[in-house]
């Protein structure tokens, strides 16, 4: 068994395996839209390797962060 | 080779200057070609901030800013969404007691020529941008300044041109000729007059117009609203004059309103390459971040470079050439062109057409003698 981490996202708490990826563990909880497009609609990760842009969420007060990029870490807050 | 076509008017250059002229010449009637080797706006004109400022370096430069500015708060109710035309108002911001005697200084010289201005102390500017450093001593605000972007602006007058029946051509002017020019492809256009609209490029068909292109860096952030409500400038830069030939940088926000953050700026004569020079751009970010500590922890899009066209005495090129007759400058707007596009346009019809003109043209006339100035950042 990996071990555990704990993560909160949008205030609830989320248990992860470590080494997960924010996009992943966003993925895992069932949350696919993990932030809106200027004209309003769900945008979630397409390339999973940082070039997309397209999952951009909000960790620790520091917004605008691709989520495929960021690996959970013990205590994170995430907002998307 | 069929009967070349004559046109009243043919303008080199589709940036938003050409694009102005030829919206002006449209307008006033004039059969108008314009000629663009590239995509129009996408020289200079799209690597721009798009500031639509009043800009008080000298008297006549204020005179140009300022009435340029009116044209395009007259023209805003016209502007299309996507041209992102706001009147954010402009914040010179003063880092200690003596700039702040300087910005007020500042606000005299605007309120003598009847342009708003007024001073937020201290507390009146981390209120108004809660972002900036603490312990600035405050600010000039110039609230009728604005920003827009600057490709789509073009976009709008030479859309503007358009339905008034001018036509664009795509293709590269070699050479003025009797009353027309020639393009690279051999094609001869005929023309009763030529505007030279070619920015950094413009001596190539107008020899001995002083104009020489000027680098510089700008950066943009992802997507922060609320983070900025105002354009920024440091004052500082009125303190320590650089010199022409040193490569500057002065600190210059500006909100867009997408949310994003556009930071400058940079000034380098002879960079002979377009490409983004870490050195550089550190230089501008690390300025940026002493004002705004907050920018260090956003993400960037993009970094680009362009190059101004900039002239001696820091004034635009608007008027005839001096030889041959018929033809015409408007180029070396520098870091200025998109303000005083309208003007520009304005003032250059009003001298072709031979109507007055709503403010004095003489000091922006090719033929005048320019001196090199003390440079700012």
């Amino acid at each position: 068994m990996p071990e555990e981490l704990r993560i909160r996202v949008n205030g609830r708490e989320l248990a992860v395996a470590a080494g997960t990826s924010v996009a992943a563990a966003l993925l895992n909880a069932g949350i696919r839209g993990m932030r809106r497009s200027r004209t309003g609609e769900p945008r979630g990760p397409v390339c999973g390797m940082g070039a997309c842009m397209e999952c951009r969420i909000t960790v620790d007060g520091r917004a605008q962060l691709r989520a495929c990029q960021l690996r959970c870490r013990e205590g994170m807050e995430i907002e998307c | 080779m069929a009967k070349p076509e004559a046109w009243d008017v043919a303008i080199a250059g589709a940036g938003i200057i050409g694009c102005a002229c030829a919206a002006a010449a449209a307008e006033a009637g004039l059969r108008t070609l314009l000629i663009e080797a590239g995509v129009p706006g996408g020289g200079t004109t799209a690597a721009g901030m798009g500031h639509i400022v009043a800009m008080d370096d000298s008297p006549a430069q204020f005179a140009l800013t300022r009435y340029s500015q009116q044209l395009w708060q007259q023209l805003a109710p016209e502007l299309p969404r996507q041209v992102e035309y706001e009147r954010c108002g402009t914040l010179w911001l003063a880092g200690d007691e003596d700039e702040w005697r300087l910005a007020a200084a500042k606000r005299e010289a605007y309120r003598a020529q009847g342009v708003p201005a007024e001073m937020l102390d201290a507390r009146a500017l981390a209120a108004a941008e809660p972002h900036l450093r603490p312990g600035l001593a405050g600010a000039m605000l110039a609230p009728e300044d604005g920003v827009l972007y600057p490709p789509a602006a073009a976009k709008f007058f030479l859309d503007r041109a358009r339905a008034r029946g001018a036509r664009l051509l795509a293709g590269e002017c070699q050479r003025i000729e009797a009353r027309g020019l020639r393009l690279r492809d051999g094609t001869q256009v005929a023309a009763g007059e030529v505007i030279i609209a070619t920015g950094t490029r413009a001596a190539e068909l107008a020899p001995g117009a002083a104009i020489a292109p000027r680098k510089g860096h700008l950066l943009i952030t992802d997507r922060y609203p609320g983070r900025l409500h105002h354009q920024l400038v440091e004052l500082g830069y009125l303190r320590s004059a650089h010199a022409l030939s040193e490569d500057s940088v002065a600190f210059n926000l500006q909100p867009r309103l997408s949310g994003q953050i556009l930071i400058g700026s940079s000034r380098q004569f002879g960079a002979a390459t377009a490409e983004v020079e870490p050195a550089m751009l550190a230089r501008m970010l690390q300025r940026a971040i002493e004002f705004m500590p907050g920018l260090a922890a956003m993400s960037c899009v993009r970094a680009w470079t362009g190059f101004r066209p900039a002239t001696p005495d820091k004034l635009p090129l608007i008027g005839p050439v001096e030889d041959p007759p018929h033809v015409w400058l408007a180029a070396g707007h520098e870091g200025l062109g998109i303000t005083t596009a309208t003007g520009t346009a304005a003032l250059l019809l009003a001298q072709l057409t031979g109507q007055a003109a709503a403010i004095p043209y003489t000091p922006y006339l090719p033929s005048r003698k320019t001196e090199a100035v003390l440079e700012h950042a």
